[in-house]
């Protein structure tokens, strides 16, 4: 859990003056702290709740709700594989296994030396390089088994 | 196209076609250029996807409409030389329209995707050369909104996110509530995995859904519109943030627009990451800062929506048709396509299919066409098995569909459903059930868990899909499997859990000896689902090499040097990988 000092907090209530305090900006104040953070840990919630003059449940409640936000910290190079429909026919499945099984970690955890993140998302538009895996911004297009250790060996 | 360059470079800016480039190739052309000192008459605009992702990338050099095919950075400096400077087409690199390169852009006709890839989509003035709010002024100037109002139902319009629902007839709902304010909102929260064409059109032709929204406005009587768009496409985030900021500086987009005192103003609301907001009222809560939960229609958001004041919410591709519209006239819109549906179709062509990518097609098409003709058929020439239309909501359609004219209606009374236009094709590898219990793995993850039946049963039905795939299944399984679909088809609370059974039921109904086969006999006839497989080591072609050995995770695999090596039944995950690593194809699957 991040301490969060006085210059975060108030980047925090920067980012929710900018929409105005507004319950309804929500989810845009989330967005742009997460832009900010990285994540959504609990006490960040919580000064968004507060500046927004609404519970901390149903800060919480959206933060869990949307697929997008996190509470865990991603990983330095945070591996995103494809699970659309094209990328299944594809062969996804066994790409992520692959990935779990070299990582050594489950979809949504973080490595130990918080190298690697491993999460999957629903299609970006890449059909045609099924099976598609994201590491960072970097897309890797018609991943084979044995490309996987190839990939991870670049971020080492 | 602009006017102001000699030439236009188009470069697919398509996720396929960058990734196929070897580098960055519109920073490598534009560098390029500066060597050559063409900056200054060669323009390189980034464009989007053309159905030709399987020979990116493309470059296509305007006004001459050559189409470059498969360029690497390499050919990059015959272009300049011969094409730019010597006008002399590089005929190596031409895309062969005759045969294609294996892509035939026949039976195509572009209304949504008209200017897509066409302009250059950070810059008004190219819409406007191409009849850009020549609709907004036209509607403001000589139509009342209830005139185009009626001309939007004469064409036959029909909702583009799934439901297919009347256009104009919503307008018309929507323009009778009675309020001090109503809202205009455009739904681009594209979920269906293996989609991709609303953000096609906002990173191709922003301007266009722009434009029918303040047409849109104007005929229901609302000032202020709102984009709520998927916060995963953020260059099509981008690109409507400068199309609205350019709107505004013409003045089309603001106070007073024209000089007619009509006011529109768009603003953009971002997704975070949920299926179930393509739902309209779940929409609407999750742009009020709520969780995306639907509620009971009625009342309809025509009637209390946003903020509770009447909303209209239509899908990007509705929008993108609405221009094409008015300035060409419901008459000929009308005489697009078949009876009930009027116009075009965008599809996102992905699977086991040669052609990816996007394809706009005049309703009434048949199947055929789709995959043999536009699609080029099955990858490495496999049986054509079905297509997943509609995505996670729709069902499958098969051989015995393939002259099925497509529209709402046919596909709807053939168990599938018309959607947002995904169509997964799929040959004869792959398993029916496995498929079915892909799908209901994305719903049970996207169900918001508001009503029983969608939350609780989509998880029963994965779980019993679960157990057919593992060979644990039984006949009564399958009973239970098929009533319980039924039970959350009828009793589920919005369009997400009442489509949610469809890929089992028609799985079911068209692939029946496969389920059969999965609980009977034991077996999964296309070899996909692990539980049934068992992997051995033929003895006339193991060599003794120690590889499958060695690579096995599980150490599953005894053998000594040059003698036959034995897989442990027991212990195997059916993992694959000593079949892959066997270089003598002794690993045989049973």
């Amino acid at each position: 859990m991040m301490t969060i000092c006085e210059s975060n907090v108030a980047k925090i209530e920067a980012i929710c003056k900018e929409y105005n305090c507004d319950k309804g900006e929500l989810i845009n104040v989330l967005h742009q702290t997460q832009n900010t953070f990285g994540y959504l840990p609990e006490d960040v919630q919580e000064i968004i709740a507060e500046n927004l003059q609404t519970s901390l449940a149903q800060v919480y409640g959206v933060v869990s709700f949307y697929s997008f936000f996190t509470m865990i910290p991603k990983g330095k190079h945070p591996v995103n594989i494809c699970k659309g429909t094209a990328c299944y026919v594809r062969g996804a499945e066994k790409i992520i296994d692959e990935f779990k099984t070299l990582l050594d970690i489950n979809i949504g955890e973080t490595t130990a030396d918080e190298k690697f993140s491993l999460s999957s998302l629903r299609c970006i538009g890449a059909c045609g390089l099924a099976p598609v895996v994201l590491i960072g911004d970097k897309v890797y297009g018609r991943v084979t088994l044995d490309s996987v250790k190839e990939i991870l060996d670049e971020y080492q | 196209m602009s006017n102001r360059y000699r030439k236009n470079l188009l470069v697919c800016n398509g996720s396929s076609c960058q990734q196929a480039s070897d580098a960055d190739l519109v920073a490598f052309i534009n560098f390029k250029l500066k060597e050559y000192n063409l900056e200054d008459g060669i323009k390189v605009v980034q464009s989007v996807c053309s159905n030709k992702c399987s020979i990116g990338p493309n470059i296509i050099v305007y006004p001459d409409n050559v189409e470059y095919s498969k360029v690497t950075k390499s050919d990059i400096d015959d272009i300049i030389i011969e094409h730019l400077l010597n006008e002399r087409i590089v005929e190596r690199l031409v895309f062969d329209k005759e045969n294609g390169n294996g892509v035939a852009p026949i039976k195509q006709y572009r209304i949504a995707l008209r200017n897509c890839g066409f302009i250059d989509p950070e810059e008004i003035k190219d819409y406007i050369e191409k009849d850009g709010y020549d609709a907004l002024a036209k509607c403001l100037s000589k139509y009342t909104p209830e005139e185009v109002t009626q001309e939007v139902i004469k064409s036959g319009l029909r909702g583009r996110g799934g439901g297919g629902f009347p256009t104009g007839l919503k307008w018309e709902i929507t323009s009778k509530s009675v309020s001090d304010q109503k809202y205009v909102v455009c739904n681009a929260d594209e979920g269906d995995p293996g989609a991709f064409m609303d953000r096609s059109v906002l990173e191709g032709d922003p301007h266009s859904v722009l434009e029918a929204m303040a047409i849109c406005g104007y005929c229901i009587g609302a000032n202020k519109g709102i984009i709520y768009v998927r916060a995963e496409y953020p260059l099509a985030v981008k690109r409507l943030k400068i199309a609205i900021n350019q709107a505004k500086e013409y003045g089309l987009l603001g106070k007073n627009i024209f000089g007619t005192g009509f006011e529109f103003t768009i603003t953009i609301k971002y997704g975070a990451g949920a299926f179930i907001c393509g739902e309209e009222t779940a929409l609407i809560h999750s742009m009020e800062g709520f969780l995306g939960e639907p509620t009971l229609k009625p009342p309809f958001p025509s009637v209390s929506g946003y903020l509770k004041k009447p909303t209209n919410v239509n899908n990007v591709e509705t929008f993108a048709n609405i221009p094409a519209i008015i300035n060409k006239g419901a008459d000929w819109y009308a005489s697009i396509g078949t009876e009930k549906s009027k116009g075009t179709k965008v599809f996102a062509l992905a699977g086991k299919i040669n052609n990816v990518g996007l394809i706009e097609v005049p309703m009434g098409i048949t199947l055929r066409e789709i995959i043999y003709d536009i699609g080029g058929g099955i990858v490495n020439g496999k049986k054509f098995k079905a297509v997943q239309t509609g995505g996670p909501s729709g069902g499958c359609l098969t051989e015995k569909h393939l002259d099925l004219p497509i529209d709402f209606d046919s596909l709807t009374a053939a168990g599938s459903m018309m959607g947002s236009g995904g169509m997964i094709v799929m040959d004869e590898d792959d398993c029916m059930v496995s498929m079915a219990r892909f799908y209901l793995e994305f719903i049970v993850e996207e169900s918001c868990g508001k009503c029983a039946p969608c939350r609780i049963g989509n998880k029963r039905l994965h779980e019993m899909l679960t157990k057919l795939c593992d060979g644990k299944g039984t006949m009564e399984d399958l009973d239970l499997l098929r009533n319980l679909s039924v039970v959350v088809k009828d009793t589920s609370l919005c369009g997400l859990g009442q489509t949610s059974p469809n890929p089992i039921l028609s799985t079911m109904a068209n692939f029946y000896d496969e389920y059969y086969a999965h609980v009977a006999e034991h077996r999964c006839p296309s070899g996909q689902c692990k539980s049934f497989m068992l992997y051995y080591i033929s003895e006339e072609n193991c060599i003794g090499c120690l590889v499958c050995a060695r690579k096995c995770p599980v150490g599953a695999i005894s053998g000594e040097k040059k003698k036959l090596h034995i897989i442990n039944q027991e212990l195997c995950t059916k993992c694959g990988v000593c079949m892959e690593k066997c270089k003598f194809h002794a690993v045989h699957l049973n």
